[in-house]
């Protein structure tokens, strides 16, 4: 079979979020029935969902996701995970025979925290740890494939429409205080599992409609710092640009909105706030090569909140709602009626606003 | 008629509307695309949210939402009517040659990207909020109209309206200061006798959404039309 990168194919997708604010806990059958009025917009190609607080158990460890081609692959990687990590679960990710996904690899999970004298000899924080390591895999070894790699959360992805795919992943068994969803249509590339939204690194996980026009600039700027793009999709290079921001450069969420969407010369130019003006001049000479560009809408989930940005020239839809405390986000508005009939305040955001949403301190 | 389009797809929902005539009404709408695509001789009430493409290439029917609508409605139409209580997605009246689409609420991003007309046959829209940026972007023909009424502290119309506008008419109810437009285009306080080609359009507007027609009509207007037949004759290349 030829793999991503290998054939080109036009495309559409879908995506929905829900979170609420107070932490409340909802199970996955919610967002699964938002993707059901928006089928049309994804081919059975791709569908994946991520939810957080869904591990409450085991929320101190980092829970690995993973999809091996054969058993050998998997006892190979355990023991490279063994040397780095403190395993305290290792199971399989549970899974419902359906006619409509097929071809499935070894499904995996691992609850694992880091060894603290690896840590300590290679004088590394456990998150940096834990990113390299996913590299390390997702690089270097053929048959192994890291999806999911947060505390707290995890992704759950196949090749297949969204609602089969949480039907196969059993997903109205987990509850989460958030929940991201994805169906796709293939840019440019076939589907197949790992290629599948949504794209995870540690806590961080993108849902996106579009298509990058910017990929190689980005990738070759976000490669230099460590991040290799291994699934030629250009979704994926989001995630790392995200997660070296935020987390490595230390930018608020508005910031990294400013920068992968920012805004036009001739609107800074017009700006009146000089601080803000400054501000922007600044974050735009800074990162010149993170700026995305061409069509997109994304959702960008993390521990406790979500953001949800389109590209500042607004190529793709993305609609949301409220209701008490839930903030609903999809494609389109049939979606959020589907979850709550009732939604408040439907809006679209413009171009490049991001909206962001937090869930209260302790509550999640 | 009433056709309940719960657990309906769009194309069985279509099939079932194709060849009706009369009133027809959906209800329990969610998402479905096309409705209503290249009908005439009917009148179909939707209740829910209709999917994208609501009207595409309408011939002649009416489509009145009792709700929001969602992207491109009257996509490429043709003749006929849509009317909308709610607000309207992006790319509301995509490429329309000729019929109305009357919007209560506010429009997405490109409304009326790629209006033409022809003849007798001059598209109009009306939106009764406000409009996204790209407003009329590549507008070659027909009738915009953005009336700002209850704008909730937002501008008439976003960034970038007009863009490579090169036929047509737009008509803002506002005196448009701080709005950006194109070189290309002129933009100016609407005389008496612009304000005659919208009197009719205006007053069935209102008497649609209940508006009072004085307060509606009369207010400063400004148009925006294109500076010449091609002028973007020297945007790329000297010829």
């Amino acid at each position: 079979m030829r793999l991503e990168g290998q054939v080109r194919i036009p495309s559409g997708c879908a995506i929905a979020a829900v979170i609420s604010r107070e932490g409340r806990k909802m199970s996955g059958e919610l967002i699964t029935n938002a993707m059901k009025p928006m089928h049309d917009r994804s081919n059975g190609l791709g569908g994946g969902f991520a939810g957080y607080g869904i591990y409450p158990e085991y929320k101190d460890f980092y829970a690995l996701h993973m999809f091996f081609d054969s058993r050998e692959s998997r006892k190979e990687c355990e023991a490279f995970l063994k040397e780095r990590f403190e395993i305290v679960k290792s199971e399989n990710i549970p899974t419902r025979k359906t006619p409509a996904i097929t071809d499935e690899p070894i499904i995996w999970r691992y609850f694992v925290t880091p060894l603290k004298s690896v840590l300590e000899s290679m004088q590394l924080d456990e998150k940096e740890f834990v990113a390299r390591t996913v590299m390390k895999i997702n690089t270097g070894m053929k048959n192994s494939f890291v999806f999911s790699s947060g505390k707290n959360m995890g992704t759950f992805k196949a090749v297949g429409f969204p609602e089969d795919v949480s039907e196969f992943y059993r997903l109205e068994e987990y509850e989460g205080y958030c929940w991201t969803a994805h169906g796709r249509y293939p840019t440019n590339t076939p589907g197949w599992w790992g290629g599948a939204h949504p794209f995870t690194l540690l806590d961080w996980s993108i849902v996106h409609n579009g298509e990058i026009s910017s990929y190689d600039a980005n990738r070759r700027f976000i490669e230099m710092f460590g991040y290799k793009c291994t699934l030629k999709t250009d979704t994926e290079v989001i995630t790392y640009i995200m997660d070296y921001l935020i987390r490595v450069k230390g930018l608020t969420l508005d910031e990294a909105a400013n920068v992968v969407a920012a805004p036009f010369w001739s609107t800074i130019d017009s700006m009146e706030d000089e601080e803000e003006k400054k501000k922007q001049i600044f974050l735009r000479t800074l990162f010149p090569s993170l700026l995305v560009t061409g069509p997109f809408s994304i959702v960008l989930g993390f521990s406790g909140g979500l953001m949800a940005l389109n590209d500042r020239l607004k190529l793709r839809s993305m609609v949301v709602g409220e209701k008490d405390d839930k903030v609903f986000i999809a494609s389109e508005e049939a979606a959020i009626r589907t979850m709550e009939p009732n939604a408040e305040n439907v809006w679209a955001p413009a171009g490049g606003e991001a909206v962001i949403v937090h869930v209260k301190d302790g509550c999640y | 008629m009433v056709i309940n389009a719960k657990n309906l797809d769009h194309k069985a929902l279509n099939e079932k509307l194709r060849g009706l005539s009369g009133d027809i009404t959906i209800e329990e709408c969610c998402g479905q695309r096309f409705i209503a695509a290249g009908m005439s001789g009917c009148s179909i009430t939707i209740n829910g949210v209709p999917g994208n493409a609501l009207g595409a290439y309408l011939n002649g029917a009416d489509i009145i939402v009792n709700a929001n609508a969602q992207d491109a409605v009257g996509d490429t139409m043709n003749e006929g009517r849509i009317i909308i209580h709610g607000n309207v997605g992006d790319a509301t009246g995509y490429a329309m040659r000729g019929g109305k689409i009357l919007v209560k609420g506010n429009a997405g991003y490109r409304a009326g990207i790629h209006m033409k007309e022809y003849k007798e046959k001059v598209p109009k829209m009306v939106i009764g909020g406000t409009a996204g940026s790209f407003l009329g972007e590549y507008q070659a023909g027909g009738i915009i109209v953005v009336l700002g009424l209850e704008p909730g502290g937002k501008n008439i119309v976003g960034s970038f309206p007009c863009t490579g506008m090169h036929g047509g008419k737009m008509f803002l109810r506002s005196d448009c200061k701080g709005v950006k437009f194109p070189s290309q285009v002129t933009a100016r306080p609407a005389t008496g006798e612009d304000m005659e080609e919208i009197r009719e359009l205006l007053s069935e507007y209102c008497q649609i959404f209940g508006w009072d027609f004085e307060e509606v009509f009369n207010a400063a207007y400004t148009v925006v039309t294109p500076d010449s037949k091609n002028p973007y004759k020297q945007m790329y290349v000297h010829n």
